[in-house]
């Protein structure tokens, strides 16, 4: 069994309302573990997970949004952002965190995970994954 | 009867605040906390629907719920106005009466 499989994440939650944002990323990074092609996609107000500077003190729970620039430690560096759901709320690119990978083949190069992709990119890339994972 | 009205959820995900702001008498206020914070942010989908109301009704936003978001407060509707807990605890005594669009 060394098949491997496109696995797409699509988070369409904001944090903290609601454990679906924590806990996509969760089975995220336990699914690293299994060496498959993983991809993320945020659309609607998944979009939210990803705002920087998040800071949960005055709410007492844990804020999680630092761990997002772990992944890219963990091979996951397709991060899909829908272009539609940030403008709808009134969201660019510079407001969210700045997460990025090391290119092993190009001397651990620094690039962007994170990907701005139009709603008929994000559909083939849906249409292109073995696997769907909905949070 | 004074209601302070709150609103918890995404004006994106479920029609709280726009079943709030159209049901909400002259005079009222209206608290946003929880996921309702994002319906505070200005140049969105949906700031219409505070814009809108804000001369019949008065808006608040709970500071530690933006906080949590990384919402800054320069990204707010102008005229919001940010209360923390206790300005959310104020809020009730001074009202008659709580109504929550769950």
């Amino acid at each position: 069994m060394s098949e491997t499989k496109k696995f797409m994440y699509v988070n369409r939650k904001a944090p903290y309302g609601t454990i679906y944002a924590w806990e996509s990323l969760e089975v995220v990074l336990i699914g690293a573990a299994f060496e498959q092609d993983v991809s993320l996609a945020f659309i609607d107000d998944g979009v939210y997970q990803i705002v920087k500077g998040q800071n949960t003190t005055e709410l007492g729970i844990k804020n999680f949004s630092p761990t997002y620039s772990a992944l890219g430690d963990y091979d996951i560096n397709k991060i899909y952002v829908e272009k539609e759901s940030l403008e709808a709320r009134g969201l660019t690119v510079d407001d969210l965190l700045h997460l990025t990978w090391e290119d092993e083949n190009e001397d651990w190069a620094e690039k962007d995970s994170i990907k701005v992709v139009s709603s008929s990119e994000l559909k083939t890339l849906l249409d292109d994954s073995d696997v769907l994972l909905n949070f | 009867m004074a209601i302070l009205h709150t609103v918890n959820k995404s004006p994106f995900e479920k029609n709280s605040l726009d079943a709030c702001v159209r049901l909400a008498v002259k005079g009222a206020s209206v608290l946003m906390i929880e996921d309702g914070v994002y319906g505070a942010m200005k140049g969105t989908n949906k700031s219409d629907v505070v814009t809108g109301a804000m001369g019949d009704v008065s808006f608040y936003v709970l500071g530690p719920d933006l906080k949590a978001r990384g919402i800054g407060e320069d990204k707010l509707i102008d005229g919001i106005k940010v209360v923390d807990y206790s300005g959310f605890v104020k809020l009730t005594v001074e009202n008659d009466k709580v109504q929550a669009w769950l």
